[in-house]
């Protein structure tokens, strides 16, 4: 109720100020570790060769990103999984 | 000795020069010997921002490359007893000096003046490491936007990595009423993102502009809603202890009536 008030009022509870916090959080992340988007993409690549070994994933839905969780950072991996595969073997 | 303090941003155009401008003026009002040192060279504003363009005869690679002493090539604000100018070259460019020059330039000129203030050019090459190779402590100026606050952070790095440890940050150009409802990030959020000490906040202001037109800086008018707001950050540089006030959005009369009798926030 209160926020369709605030909608009518041209207040958003959540204006842009949340998007701009949570793009600049992660930017900063990166920027902060400094490593390249070419090192990522390295790293996401061999992630997907791994996993594939268990299950088949959806590449182009998958995220890999860095964040900062209180006083350290951490890798965030979004996988979606299509379908697992039985029976599978460690490589090597 | 003085104190050398440099204006830093990384990024353009979030108003290093004007507050450079601006709390050198203001330090002038409150009695202090002051010389802002422009070292964006190849690109110089201060003098125009200050109003001194017609008045420049030497300039800062001039003294550094020894065609004139240092004395000379300082110009005397006419209106405040104790500001000066060193000019940057404009037909030259950043590699005309050197970071030991610049330590050299700074140590002389905080044996005459209680404040040598540089303004600093944006980026990250050699401008910003000469502008800061002399400066006792670092003042960063940022906007609240994610470009500005990003290379605030950047620069943060950057200093720290010289030995620059603890810069104290400025937010210019904050509008209340955005931050009021939800559409620019607060100070509260800028602090948090970039863990430094806040030493003020300028909430937007015309008056900026037209005081640039003019070349009157605008902290000598008790008009302008940022002249006290740049009056509390001169007074906290020379070490007072003047708390910081939040904006509001305030549009009320009370409000105005505050800022017609100077008692404005910041």
């Amino acid at each position: 109720m209160l926020d369709l008030i605030q909608k009518m009022l041209g207040r958003e509870a959540n204006g842009s100020k949340q998007i701009a916090k949570d793009r600049l959080r992660l930017v900063l992340v990166h920027d902060r570790v400094n490593v390249s988007p070419q090192f990522m993409e390295f790293l996401k690549e061999d992630m997907i060769k791994v996993i594939s070994n268990y299950m088949e994933i959806n590449e182009r839905e998958m995220e890999v990103n860095l964040t900062q969780t209180n006083s350290s950072v951490a890798l965030v991996a979004s996988i979606p999984v299509n379908r697992m595969k039985r029976g599978a073997v460690p490589a090597e | 000795m003085g104190e050398v303090i440099v204006i830093t941003s990384g990024k353009g155009g979030v108003g290093k020069t004007t507050t450079t401008a601006n709390l050198g003026t203001g330090f002038a009002l409150i009695g202090k010997k002051v010389v802002l040192v422009d070292a964006d060279i190849g690109l110089r504003n201060l003098d125009v921002v200050m109003g001194l363009e017609n008045r420049i005869v030497y300039d800062l690679v001039d003294v550094t490359e020894g065609n004139c002493r240092l004395k000379q090539a300082l110009i005397r604000d006419k209106r405040y007893e104790t500001l000066y100018l060193l000019p940057a070259a404009q037909t030259r460019d950043k590699n005309a000096v050197n970071p030991e020059q610049m330590k050299q330039l700074c140590r002389e000129l905080s044996e005459d003046f209680d404040y040598v203030l540089i303004d600093c050019p944006a980026g990250i090459e050699q401008g910003f490491k000469n502008a800061i190779a002399g400066a006792d402590r670092a003042v960063i100026v940022t906007t609240p936007e994610v470009s500005a606050v990003r290379d605030a952070d950047r620069i943060i790095g950057l200093l720290e990595a010289e030995g620059k440890h603890n810069p104290k940050l400025i937010v210019n150009r904050i509008r209340p009423s955005m931050v009021k409802r939800g559409d620019m990030m607060d100070i509260d959020d800028i602090i948090d993102i970039l863990a430094v000490d806040l030493l003020g906040i300028i909430p937007e202001d015309e008056y900026i502009v037209i005081s640039t037109n003019r070349g009157e800086p605008a902290v000598v008018n008790p008009a302008s809603a940022a002249s006290t707001a740049y009056k509390n950050i001169v007074r906290r540089l020379n070490g007072e202890n003047v708390p910081l006030i939040k904006f509001d959005a305030n549009n009320g009369i009370v409000s105005k009536l505050k800022r017609f009798f100077g008692f404005g926030e910041g």
